[in-house]
Order: structure tokens, then C-alpha cells, then sequence
């Protein structure tokens, strides 16, 4: 399930940074929510980050060591690895404004 | 069949190690579920929730997880090694296997649906490792202040107390104690098989932990409240309820210290096993008393364990020793331990669980508490004489003599003990002051004693640099005499005696002298006596002779005259004739 997706170009609005987004989702099994958040992730990530960026999907249930440093919890978890601090959104990721300022990508 | 039937029923328990908690659970934690235990902060949660790992490590082999929410793995290795629990050594050993779950509110956006499933699959995987039978989380409800959708968090908390009964691990869940519920997030609604309360009370200043089994289904269990203990040992809980009146008695006896308080008591002593009380006001030597008792008891090679809660032993083995009594040498050979606090330093149940601990340890065979009335200030007097009932009840099954001593005040009645307790008292005796003559003297008397015959005598007490000496008080010409003015009357008594005993020495000596008189003139009559006997027998002798000489005088004359001698008469004047013929 390990996917990285190149988006296509596109009219970014936050493209200040030129670092790579590193993000990482936790998930346990093919859940609708793992499903869910993979999807919403996805869509949010090709909308605003002109594709610097790489998503690791981790399977708890076949790696379940890794939960342990990450502090994961909840699942799905989104933890942003890059750029520093690590920030962490937990649950599907419908809400994309909250995903945003989560991920603080748009900064007014 | 139907029995055993009821067997397989019955709920299947998971002895905890912590002592005396197997006892008022009757066995331990129900096995294979969760447990909730509750307590405000400072409680004792965590070190209970940890003892209870660490027992099943070291005691019944079964390792554990430790899952903490709060506190860091180092921080608690480092709380617990006090304990004489090595954390580091036993992870790396894979017995007990830490979790720490660390959850910052500031770093976490939430959007939308999440579950748990993370954390169980933390645990499971945790257990899995090191196939733990015995899981801690400590405090889960930290869960609440880190996420803050709390519809999703008790459904998942739900889920988790389920999948824990379901992978069969005995689980400790602790909460922190809420305002109307026992949690602040009433998670005994979910773990519902067994809630224990921790309670940290302070009463005037002196706190007690308890401890309470809110609920055991199917189980009974103690409903008290039970106090208990956070030592360098870890917890331990003593049920509250008295023994009951079963207890085995001794009929052996033990001395004094005191030969001629001995005698008091048919010259035996005190019942082995039995409680012994020395009441009296201050200075009236109740401290001497128990040293000479403690010391008595180490010269027979038994144990002995004394409680001071006045003086410190330096100064108990220095003051004794100015009458003749070396407790050093006792404390060198492990024979005497002293056991020194304040009263006020914890509270009543505290002390009674640390008399508990040291007797248990200590094993003596006698036990002195000097006083009893200090007790007073580290409770009400019911519930000193409370914790009293239920310290003498153990003593006496471990049938350990006890020794103590009760000050008692000038105002009321000597015969009386603050607390109330000369029902529970085998043997009782009372130290009073005699003031006489511009004096103070110490006076002894048994109030009582059980089951043996016992002096009436008021006995006068002494401190000598021997030890404790009694002496009969002065009683005769209707007064009674003590210290000095006894010494007076008795120097006075000598004295007297010895004038008539030499009067009656010189009567006999006169009267010898007398027999040796008469004897002597006797001796002298005799004599005198003899020497007359003997010029009677002399002069009778010569009257014979004179009589013989006359009669042949006589014979002769009578020849002389007729030439016949016919008779002695004749014979004699014969003689005769002879004799005037020349």
C-alpha cells in the first residue's frame, strides 16, 4: 500500500518552502477509514502541494512495532514528518480545512 | 456433579503478592479481567498497580506490561528501585516490557472519524513479546486530556476493557478520583468486575492511606476500609476486624526481672503470653520497670522488642544503665531492637501496621510499648483503644508477652487508664507516689492479675544502682512508714532490739556464773564432807581395835584368875590382868 503520487502541476497558493513534504499514514488494516483518510489525503496533498511531497503508508497490523515511535494512538494517524516540528492529525481527514491548518499548509 | 459444576463456576482469582490484599480479596484479582483502581493523586496507584506486576514477575512467574500515560519509563525505574524493584533489568531480561504512551494535545489536530486501534495494537504487541499474563495502564484516563472527542474515547475504551478480557490478561486499570464519581471519567461504568478505592485521609494533621473493595463481582469480599502501608517493602494492608476471642493460652510462667515482685506472684511470675500493665504517674519508674522486664527476658535468650515512643534507645540504654541495667549488650547479640517514634510521626493505623511488620520480622517473645499513653495524641481515645483490642488480639495468638506501661495524670483516678482499656489487661500494676514526712516515695501494688494468687502487700519501690529492689513497707505501731522515716523506725526497732538482746545475754552470762558458784561450794561440802566420813570411819576403826585388845585382856585375866579360859570374857580379863601386872 505504499504509494507516492507525483501530482501534476498546478496553481499552488502555498509555495513558499521548497522542502519535500514528508508525511506518513499509520493505519491498521483496510478499514473505510484507513481507506478514507488514504483517499482524502491523497486529494488534498495534489490540490496544494505541487508535488513535493511523499506519503508513507504504514500497516499496523503487519508492522506493529512501528506504532511505538510515533506515539501512535488513534488510527488513522497522519503524522507529518517533514518540515519540522512533527505534526500529527488524527482521524479520516474529511475535514480539509482542518487538515490544512493541521498540516499548516495554508498560511493566510 | 452439581458440585462440580459449581467449581468450574466459580471465579478463577490472580494472587496480587501484595500483603494482605490475597487476604480481604480472598485470593486476588479476578484473573484474566480488568481491574479499576481509584485514588486522588498521591494515592498510591501506581506503586499498587506496579507492586502487582512485580509480585507476578518474582512470585508466581507470569510476566507483564506496563503501559504508562503519564510517567516515563526513566522516571519510574527510578521511582521504583527504592523498592528494590530493578525496571531496567527486568525489561532487559523481557519480563515486564514498558509502554510509553505520550499524547500532546498541541501537536494533534483531529478530523473526523478515528478509533484506538493503534494503542490495542501497542498492547497486543507488548504482550505478544514477552506473552504477558499481567497488564497495567496507568492512568488511561490521560487518554481524555490528550484526545477530545470523548463519545469516540469511551466506546473505545469499552472496546479495550472487552479485548482485554478477551486475550485472558489480568489487567490493573487506575483512575484518578472524580468528584461525584469514583473516576473523573467514570470508568468504573466499564470495568465492572472489580473497583478498588485508595484513600489518603488526614485527620488533624495525620494522614492515613486506606484502602476499600468498592465492588468484587462474584466474589465477597472485606468491605471495610482497610488501612495500609507504603514502606521501603512496598504496600502492605492489615484487615481491619479483631481476631475474635480464640486465642491459645500458655500456662508457663516468665520472671519479672524483679526476685521479690516474683514472690508477689507465687513466686512464679507473669503468665506467659499475657498483658501486662504498669500505670503510674511520672517518675514513678514505669520505664525502669519494662528495661528490667526486656532485660530479664534477653538474659532467658528471647527476643524481645520494645516500642519507645518517649526516648530515643541511646538514651534509654545510658538511664539504664545507672541502675545496673546494660541493654547494649542485648541490642550487640540481636536480642533487644528497639523500635523509636514519635507518636505524632503517622497515624494510629500506621503505627499499629508497623508494629505488625516489626513483630512479623522481629519475632520476639515479648513485646514492651513505653507508654501506651502517648498514643493519645495521634488519635481519639476510642480508637486508641481500638487499635489496642486489635494489637494485643495479635499478640496474644502469637503468644508474645506484653509489656506496658500508661502514664497516668495527677487529676482523677489512678486506678483508671486514659484509654480505657484495663479490660484487656491480664495483669495490672500500679505505681504510686508516697508522700510522707516531707518525702516522696515510690510505692507498688497489683491492682490485678489474672488467674493467680497475688499479694495484697503494698511494696515500697527502689531504684538502686542493682536494679529494681522492693522492700516491705514499714507497718507496725498502726502507721505506715516509708524512705527515710521507714529507715528511722527501723534503726530505732534495731537499736531497741539490741539492748534487750544484751540485757537477756547478761541475765544468761549472771546466771551461768551463778551454777558455777553453787557448783563450787557443793564441791567444797563434799570435800569436807569426805574428810569427816573419813575420821568417822578411822575412829571407828580404833574403837574396834580397843574393844579386840580389851577383850583379850579380859581373857587373860581370867585365865589369870582361874586358869581356865572359858570365855572371851574370861579371856579379856585375862588381858587385863596382864596388862596390870606390868
Amino acid at each position: 500500500m505504499k504509494a507516492v503520487a507525483p501530482a501534476k502541476a498546478k496553481k499552488v497558493k502555498t509555495n513558499k518552502t521548497k522542502e519535500i513534504w514528508n508525511l506518513r499514514l499509520y493505519v491498521a488494516g483496510q478499514t473505510p477509514k484507513s481507506i478514507a483518510a488514504f483517499a482524502n489525503l491523497k486529494k488534498i496533498c495534489e490540490e496544494y502541494l505541487d508535488g513535493k511531497f511523499s506519503i508513507e503508508v504504514i500497516d499496523l497490523l503487519k508492522n506493529p512495532q512501528l506504532a511505538k515511535g510515533d506515539q501512535i494512538v488513534a488510527i488513522p494517524t497522519l503524522v507529518r514528518k517533514l518540515p519540522e516540528p512533527i505534526k500529527k492529525i488524527i482521524g479520516d481527514l474529511a475535514n480539509t480545512e482542518r487538515v490544512l491548518v493541521g498540516l499548516d499548509i495554508r498560511s493566510v | 456433579m452439581v458440585k462440580k459444576k459449581h467449581d468450574t463456576a466459580v471465579l478463577e482469582k490472580c494472587p496480587t503478592g501484595i500483603k494482605g490484599l490475597d487476604e480481604i480479596t480472598k485470593g486476588g484479582l479476578p484473573k484474566g479481567r480488568p481491574t479499576l483502581i481509584c485514588g486522588s493523586a498521591g494515592s498510591g496507584k501506581t506503586l499498587f498497580a506496579m507492586e502487582f506486576l512485580m509480585r507476578g514477575i518474582m512470585d508466581y512467574g507470569e510476566p507483564g506490561v506496563f503501559m504508562t500515560f503519564e510517567e516515563t519509563p526513566d522516571d519510574l525505574a527510578k521511582n521504583f528501585i527504592s523498592l528494590g524493584f530493578d525496571l531496567p533489568n527486568m525489561v532487559s531480561r523481557g519480563l515486564i516490557e514498558m509502554d510509553h504512551v505520550k499524547i500532546e494535545r498541541n501537536e494533534i489536530e483531529e478530523t473526523g472519524e478515528y478509533d484506538l486501534e493503534g494503542l490495542f495494537v501497542r498492547l497486543g504487541s507488548a504482550i505478544d513479546s514477552i506473552g504477558a499474563k499481567r497488564v497495567v495502564l496507568d492512568t488511561i484516563e490521560a487518554l481524555f486530556s490528550g484526545l477530545s472527542n470523548a463519545a469516540i474515547l469511551r466506546a473505545e475504551l469499552r472496546r479495550l476493557f472487552h479485548w482485554l478480557k478477551d486475550r485472558g490478561v489480568t489487567a490493573i486499570v487506575t483512575g484518578e478520583r472524580g468528584d461525584k464519581l469514583l473516576t473523573r471519567y467514570g470508568l468504573e461504568e466499564y470495568v465492572a468486575d472489580c473497583v478498588i478505592l485508595l484513600d489518603f485521609r488526614i485527620d488533624e494533621q495525620i494522614s492515613t492511606r486506606r484502602l476499600r473493595i468498592v465492588k468484587y463481582r462474584g466474589s465477597s469480599h472485606g468491605s471495610d476500609e482497610y488501612p495500609f502501608l507504603i514502606d521501603e517493602s512496598g504496600l502492605s494492608i492489615l484487615p481491619i476486624t479483631s481476631l475474635g476471642l480464640d486465642y491459645p493460652v500458655s500456662t508457663g510462667r516468665i520472671a519479672t526481672g524483679i526476685p521479690k515482685l516474683d514472690a508477689m506472684f507465687e513466686g512464679k511470675g507473669f503468665f506467659r503470653g499475657s498483658t501486662i500493665l504498669v500505670s503510674g504517674t511520672a517518675g514513678t519508674g514505669k520505664t525502669s520497670m519494662s528495661a528490667t522486664f526486656a532485660d530479664a527476658a534477653c538474659r532467658r535468650g528471647e527476643r524481645c522488642l520494645y516500642c519507645a515512643f518517649e526516648e530515643s534507645p541511646s538514651q534509654i540504654i545510658r538511664n539504664m544503665g545507672s541502675i545496673g541495667i546494660d541493654l547494649a549488650q542485648w541490642v550487640k547479640k540481636g536480642l533487644l531492637k528497639f523500635h523509636s517514634a514519635r507518636p505524632s510521626l503517622y497515624g494510629l493505623e500506621m503505627h499499629l501496621l508497623t508494629f505488625h511488620k516489626e513483630i512479623d520480622e522481629f519475632n520476639p517473645q515479648v513485646f514492651v510499648i513505653d507508654p501506651i499513653s502517648n498514643l493519645s495524641v495521634a488519635g481519639t481515645a476510642s480508637e486508641v483503644k481500638s487499635i489496642l483490642t486489635r494489637l494485643i488480639d495479635h499478640l496474644k495468638m502469637k503468644k508474645i508477652s506484653t509489656f506496658l506501661t500508661d502514664l497516668t495524670h495527677f487529676t482523677g483516678s489512678l486506678e483508671h487508664t486514659s484509654e480505657e482499656i484495663s479490660s484487656l489487661i491480664d495483669t495490672w500494676l500500679l505505681l504510686r507516689d508516697i508522700e510522707l514526712n516531707g518525702e516522696r516515695n515510690r510505692g507498688l501494688y497489683i491492682l490485678k492479675s489474672r488467674g493467680m494468687a497475688h499479694s495484697n502487700q503494698i511494696q515500697e519501690f527502689l531504684l538502686t544502682n542493682q536494679g529494681i529492689d522492693l522492700i516491705d513497707i514499714y507497718t507496725g505501731s498502726g502507721e505506715i512508714l516509708t524512705g527515710s522515716a521507714r529507715a528511722a523506725q527501723d534503726a530505732g526497732e534495731k537499736a531497741s532490739e539490741l539492748v534487750r538482746r544484751r540485757e537477756v545475754d547478761r541475765r544468761i552470762r549472771e546466771q551461768e556464773r551463778k551454777r558455777n558458784a553453787l557448783e563450787t561450794k557443793i564441791a567444797a561440802l563434799r570435800a569436807e564432807f569426805e574428810v569427816e566420813t573419813e575420821e568417822v570411819h578411822l575412829m571407828a576403826d580404833e574403837e574396834q581395835k580397843r574393844q579386840t585388845v580389851l577383850a583379850e585382856d579380859r581373857l587373860e585375866m581370867a585365865h589369870l584368875r582361874k586358869g581356865k579360859p572359858s570365855s572371851p570374857q574370861a579371856l579379856r580379863s585375862k588381858k587385863k590382868r596382864k596388862r596390870r601386872g606390868r
